[in-house]
């Protein structure tokens, strides 16, 4: 891979790494969060590449390589250099080259950091696609609410420490399922409840504005993570 | 094993099938230089053992030539596409072993070596200069280029700033293309000066060149140290690779 272990084991497939690393390399896809295209290569000759180092018939990958560009909408651009192509499209092309090899694993690091909202659902939409073509799809994010949009598990770190491992939807009602929120004189307060009635209740007794809402992912974060108010 | 440096050759075939006018006639430039400067200008004056000094700095052209073009045709885009563009993970993460990543680079820095050492032949030849062609001349020539297209992957594998991989050439590479028996021969140089030459791969490389250029044979020293050279940088390269991981 492309750093060395610290510590620890990494077991995929019952395969484990460093050991049985080309098996395991020749099932993960991976986009990372900087763009890593060959700008000598054309989009076509940058996916053929990566299928040659996956060892992929010749056929095979060329057929997987057009289907490819039909499914992220680059068909036209094949012959086009990697360097002429916008952010989005760099990133779709990276995540057609992850996808050329029909890994059973997809790594996204940080997918949608510098994009456009439209351009950002569009990916969106394509992650939400892969996954329900049984692809494992492992994301990192510092956008929360793409955590939550799209995530059926979610693990939040904090200081590189694993402290939560659940559905979003699991997390929220760990934390209390509702929130009342109200303005302090040192910024917002927020309260977890378990149910709307006993936020609300908690709500009437305060004599400023407040607002019930249901609790999410960005919440939880916050509450777990306890760095309130730090920039 | 043998697909996965095809793979690595093949990329770099297609970047410079593309370029291939340009690179071709970019690499006559120099050996014109050194040709006119050495064999017309200061080669009138210049009296050598054996035939004309043209005859005899075409050798040291074609060695210190194919040492620039195989390590610069290595190093320079390996590592830029190490530290700038970071196309190497797309090798790291790929299935296959260092060696294929090593040798892959390496045959297609020997490649542009040679298509360089071609032209120089046959410029040299229009200039009028006599030597043998032969298998042998082949064999160091790629034997030469093997080695410095494996340093130039040790060096864009250790150093990390672009600024150290110009100086590597100031201070490695340059000193032996004026140093290594390619303008002159060494044997009026002090021992001492002589026997540290010895140890350079270049000063070998020239030798032998100029032994199968006047139809001799290179000495067993100097197939020793060049086969040294190549299985040593080699060695070295897939360890280069290993510890680019960290």
């Amino acid at each position: 891979m492309l750093t060395r272990r610290t510590s620890g084991t990494i077991k995929i497939n019952g395969w484990q790494a460093p050991a049985d690393e080309h098996k395991i390399k020749a099932i993960l896809g991976i986009v990372p969060q900087h763009f890593n295209l060959d700008p000598d290569l054309s989009v076509w000759e940058n996916l053929d590449l990566h299928g040659r180092l996956q060892h992929m018939l010749p056929n095979v990958r060329h057929e997987r390589t057009a289907e490819l560009l039909e499914y992220v909408e680059l068909s036209e651009r094949g012959a086009d250099r990697v360097q002429n192509l916008s952010g989005g499209m760099k990133r779709r092309l990276m995540i057609a080259r992850a996808l050329l090899h029909r890994p059973q694993i997809l790594f996204l690091d940080e997918p949608t950091v510098g994009l456009d909202p439209q351009v950002r659902r569009r990916l969106w939409d394509l992650i939400r696609r892969l996954n329900s073509e049984n692809i494992t799809v492992l994301l990192t994010t510092h956008y929360i609410e793409e955590a939550e949009n799209l995530c059926g598990r979610v693990a939040i770190l904090d200081k590189g420490k694993l402290i939560a491992l659940d559905s979003p939807a699991e997390l929220c009602q760990r934390v209390g399922s509702y929130v009342t929120e109200w303005a302090a004189d040192d910024g917002r307060e927020t309260r977890f409840f378990p149910s709307r009635e006993q936020a609300a209740e908690f709500a009437g007794e305060l004599t400023m504005t407040t607002t019930i809402r249901r609790s999410n992912l960005e919440d939880v974060f916050v509450e777990l993570t306890g760095r309130k108010g730090i920039g | 094993m043998l697909y996965d440096i095809g793979t690595v050759f093949w990329r770099d075939w297609i970047v410079l099938r593309r370029r291939l006018g340009t690179f071709i006639f970019s690499r006559m430039i120099a050996p014109v230089l050194y040709l006119v400067a050495f064999g017309w200008g200061v080669g009138r004056s210049v009296q050598v053992s054996q035939g004309s000094y043209l005859d005899f700095i075409v050798p040291g052209i074609l060695a210190l030539n194919s040492m620039n073009i195989s390590f610069n045709s290595v190093g320079g885009p390996l590592h830029t596409g190490r530290m700038y563009h970071k196309t190497l993970e797309e090798y790291l993460v790929a299935p296959i072993s260092p060696l294929a990543f090593v040798l892959g680079k390496v045959l297609s820095g020997t490649m542009r070596g040679l298509i360089s050492s071609v032209i120089i032949i046959i410029l040299a030849y229009l200039f009028g200069a006599n030597f043998h062609l032969n298998g042998l001349l082949a064999l160091v020539l790629t034997l030469n280029c093997l080695i410095f297209a494996a340093l130039g992957f040790v060096v864009a594998m250790l150093i990390d700033s672009h600024e150290d991989m110009g100086n590597f050439s100031t201070y490695v590479l340059l000193p032996m293309s004026f140093l290594c028996a390619t303008f002159f021969s060494t044997d009026k140089l002090p021992s001492l000066v002589r026997w540290l030459l010895e140890l350079l791969p270049l000063t070998h490389a020239s030798d032998a060149l100029r032994a199968t250029s006047a139809g001799g044979e290179p000495t067993g020293l100097s197939w020793f140290v060049l086969t040294i050279y190549v299985a040593a940088l080699l060695g070295i390269s897939v360890w280069a690779m290993e510890k680019v991981r960290e």
